[in-house]
């Protein structure tokens, strides 16, 4: 009949949710597995906004963005001791 | 207390695992990726357009000897300048505000220099210690300047982009500091204060990128000296 795709290779979106749980089961943690995760991840977002032929300014922004925004949660919990200070 | 002021360049750290070689690591994410195209993205024409204006630039007066060093200062004058911008978006942590990590690269470069110099032509590295036509009663005092004005080079490289950048980075929070307390006591004051950290804004961005053209710019000199 047709030939259906493994679970293992099926994208996240085209999981049922009962499958979910084995789906999670099947995935590469192991370092060289994440790593190998954040590259392609970080590939599929250069290649669509970064690496075309007229790329513009907001591919960019959005990676600065994403720096601003995790660099505001990593130094949280050094900030938030001056939201109610008299003097700075 | 005033201690708030210099928390922005205490190393950042999650949980007991330091931050800062991601912080170290983010501008790899901004330079391009071999590809194998000809015409290849926007990004990448430009960052290329600008590396060959500055390489042609800087390796101008070097010999050919010198040529070998374009690698690595061109790369570390990119790594310079990308940290030193990054560092200007808000709640950024600039790595080159500490002076360890100035002086991990200016004195090893400056040394290698020095080296170089000795090991390949020692008459004429020595040579330098002494400026021509210098009357002859100063000739002794002024190699002991000379030879200290050598030693304090990888001194002076990596304290003054430290001192660039960590005092632009008070220089800002300060203002701006003065600019939001200001504003429900006497608006037209935070107004002209806005101002000023507009214009101190802009001139960071300038001096960003000058100190790491600087720094750069120094070391072909005392390259040029000793190949």
């Amino acid at each position: 009949l047709c030939a259906a795709v493994l679970l293992k290779d099926t994208k996240l979106m085209d999981v049922k949710l009962g499958q979910l749980p084995t789906w999670l089961a099947m995935r590469d943690f192991t370092p060289g597995g994440i790593l190998g995760g954040l590259r392609r991840g970080y590939d599929r977002y250069y290649n669509k906004y970064i690496n075309v032929r007229k790329g513009g300014l907001g591919g960019i922004s959005m990676l600065l963005a994403g720096y601003v925004v995790i660099s505001y949660i990593w130094s949280y919990s050094h900030i938030k001791h001056d939201r109610r200070r008299k003097y700075h | 207390m005033n201690l708030s002021f210099f928390d922005q360049f205490t190393s950042p750290c999650l949980m007991g695992i330091p931050l800062i070689l991601i912080s170290m690591l983010f501008p790899t994410l901004l330079l391009p990726t071999q590809t194998n195209r000809w015409i290849t993205n926007r990004m990448s024409t430009l960052q290329l357009w600008l590396a060959s204006m500055v390489t042609k630039q800087l390796l101008l007066p070097l010999n050919k000897p010198g040529h070998k060093w374009a690698l690595i200062l061109i790369s570390l004058m990119i790594f310079l300048m990308t940290i030193n911008l990054l560092g200007l978006l808000p709640y950024t942590f600039t790595p080159t505000t500490q002076l360890s990590m100035n002086m991990a690269l200016a004195l090893p470069l400056w040394l290698a220099t020095v080296l170089l110099g000795l090991r390949n032509q020692p008459t004429t590295s020595l040579a330098h210690l002494l400026p021509e036509g210098t009357p002859t009663p100063l000739i002794p005092i002024l190699i002991m300047i000379e030879t200290i004005s050598l030693m304090i080079r990888p001194m002076a490289l990596g304290v003054r982009l430290t001192a660039n950048l960590t005092a632009g980075h008070l220089l800002i929070q300060l203002i701006s500091t003065t600019a939001i307390t200001l504003l429900p006591i006497m608006p037209t004051v935070s107004i002209l204060t806005t101002t000023i950290l507009l214009l101190l804004t802009i001139l960071e961005v300038a001096v960003a990128m000058i100190q790491a053209y600087v720094f750069i710019l120094l070391l072909s000199l005392y390259l040029q000296e000793n190949i």
